[in-house]
């Protein structure tokens, strides 16, 4: 219906143009910052105090991510496969209500709850003590990088799961069946039947997750408050201390080619799979 | 014999989880009834709800916020609606040209790390006058919602039994009628979904807002840091527990307008 298309465009022209201009325009205004000194000439340096000053941070936030991603990935494969494949109801039942609890519980709330959780005097802490499998007086507490990672896969695990449990639930069970018949256990299938089949809506939620954990500044602010620290919380600083746009932008730049590697699969899979239902 | 140390083992498993999901949870809703807690006690010395009165006190600083939130989630959701409904009905619906272009553009928020583009927002804002002001945070959080917006709405609009439309047609609906008698109401329930996605997504908001906020604009997330990173732990668990809950009504009610095959579709 081409006599309709001029149509179809001005439906969508709007929500373009306030991506575009919000967005698109922001971005790439970055971008020429970063590369610009603050006499408006362009230049490296940027970049060079960059690597000269954060180099730790960018790969103590590329390992706290990739570490991240990896255990949300892990955790919604089992939980996944427990609720397909689990061969009792009530467990199985108990585990659907018990996992999606987090699943909108904003970034900077999971932290004030692990911020006390994960203390020297928190609850975890303390529930070891008290069963008697550690002392507290004589541990510290998990809030450095570890406390990041456990706020990050606890936050993220529901979402990724519900997408992964969900496409694990249209499959066809025919095969699971025969591979169960043939002798296969839970675990063979899960990663030979399973897991293969969805490994597409795996990879969406975990670029998706991936990403937002990039994008996340409360959390390693309110967790771990001192150095190394992750490159949202440097870029913060420069601007806030330094009103230095030029490194936090250097450090924006890092931030977009660590996403868009990673990103890319994303929007591959989106594209190519437009036209399927 | 085996049986019972199955259930043993899945048992164990089970309340291992339930502790670390739930343990978090409630460590901060004791903070939140706790007036004094200190180490090395295990559980606080005072419980009360005089931390409550100060937060609800429609003087104080958090609840200003918590209207400031509310008024800025609402306004969002209205602006987030009006540009995603047409551009949901254009991309679900009619043929597009560019349309995997016009996609790729609407989801470029969710596949950037936004902390360097809300801090350039921040700064063109400022050139502006549209920093500190509510408008400019609903700015912010229009951008991010309109991608779960258009999304959900694309396929609420797709789902649309087009023999429906048609059916109308035929009886001598025009077009305009048609369109605002079936196909909306059918499409109701995943727009309703947008919509409290957007809702939620622009209340629990805080990077956007910390840098496009300040000064003026204090939301319940930025008060809640503030106070976090105060050392005011009651007050903090507080605010959280307003933020969370929300969240939770929204993920036990989810089903009812989405089902995990519309959510795969989403993706």
């Amino acid at each position: 219906m081409p006599d309709k298309r001029p149509l179809s465009l001005l439906l969508v022209a709007p929500a373009l143009a306030v991506v575009l201009a919000l967005f698109a325009y922001p971005l790439g205004y970055s971008l020429v910052s970063a590369f610009t000194a603050r006499d408006g000439e362009p230049t490296l340096d940027n970049f060079v105090k960059t690597f000269d000053l954060y180099t730790t941070d960018i790969v103590f936030t590329l390992v706290i991510v990739a570490v991240s991603t990896a255990l949300t990935g892990l955790f919604a494969a089992a939980i996944g496969g427990y609720l397909v494949l689990g061969a009792h109801p009530a467990a199985v039942t108990l585990l659907k209500w018990l996992y999606r609890w987090p699943l909108f519980i904003p970034f900077i709330v999971a932290a004030q709850c692990m911020r006390t959780f994960l203390a020297k005097n928190g609850m975890l802490n303390n529930t070891l003590d008290t069963l008697g499998l550690v002392d507290v007086t004589s541990l510290s507490g998990l809030l450095d990088w570890r406390g990041i990672i456990v706020t990050f896969v606890w936050k993220q695990t529901p979402f990724v799961a519900l997408l992964v449990s969900g496409a694990m639930a249209t499959l066809d069970r025919a095969s699971i069946e025969a591979a169960r018949n043939l002798g296969a256990g839970g675990m063979r299938i899960l990663l030979e039947i399973l897991l293969p089949q969805v490994s597409g809506v795996m990879t969406v939620g975990l670029v998706l997750a991936f990403v937002t954990m990039l994008s996340v500044l409360s959390v390693p602010i309110m967790i771990s408050g001192g150095s190394p620290t992750m490159i949202t919380v440097d870029m913060a600083f420069r601007v806030n201390a330094y009103s230095d746009y030029g490194v936090a932008n250097a450090l924006g730049v890092v931030s977009y080619l660590i996403a868009g590697s990673v990103a890319w699969v994303y929007v591959r899979r989106n594209v190519a799979g437009e036209g399927a239902p | 014999m085996r049986a019972a140390l199955g259930w043993l083992l899945r048992g164990s498993v089970l309340g291992i989880f339930a502790f670390l999901i739930f343990g978090p949870l409630a460590n901060l809703v004791l903070w939140a009834v706790a007036i004094q807690w200190y180490f090395p006690h295990k559980l606080p010395l005072t419980y009360g709800f005089r931390y409550w009165g100060e937060v609800f006190k429609p003087t104080s600083d958090a609840f200003a916020s918590l209207g400031t939130s509310v008024l800025i989630a609402s306004i969002t959701v209205l602006v987030c609606l009006l540009l995603a409904i047409p551009a949901g009905y254009a991309l679900g619906r009619r043929s597009l040209p560019g349309r995997g272009l016009i996609l790729l553009i609407i989801l470029l928020p969710q596949a950037f790390p936004s902390v360097a583009v809300y801090l350039n927002i921040a700064r063109l804002f400022y050139m502006v006058g549209l920093n500190g002001t509510i408008a400019g945070v609903v700015l912010v959080h229009a951008v991010h919602g309109l991608v779960i917006a258009v999304w959900i709405a694309a396929a609420a609009f797709a789902a649309v039994d087009v023999e429906l439309e048609l059916a109308a047609r035929n009886m001598g609906a025009s077009a305009l009628r048609t369109t605002l008698t079936v196909t909306l109401p059918l499409a109701a329930p995943g727009l309703m979904a947008a919509a409290i996605f957007v809702f939620l997504e622009s209340l629990d908001e805080f990077t956007g807002t910390y840098f496009v906020g300040v000064p003026d604009v204090t939301t319940l997330p930025l008060m809640m840091f503030t106070a976090s990173l105060g050392g005011n732990y009651q007050i903090a668990a507080i605010t959280a527990l307003i933020l969370l809950v929300p969240s939770i009504a929204f993920m036990l009610l989810i089903e009812r307008f989405l089902n995990t095959e519309m959510l795969a579709k989403v993706g």
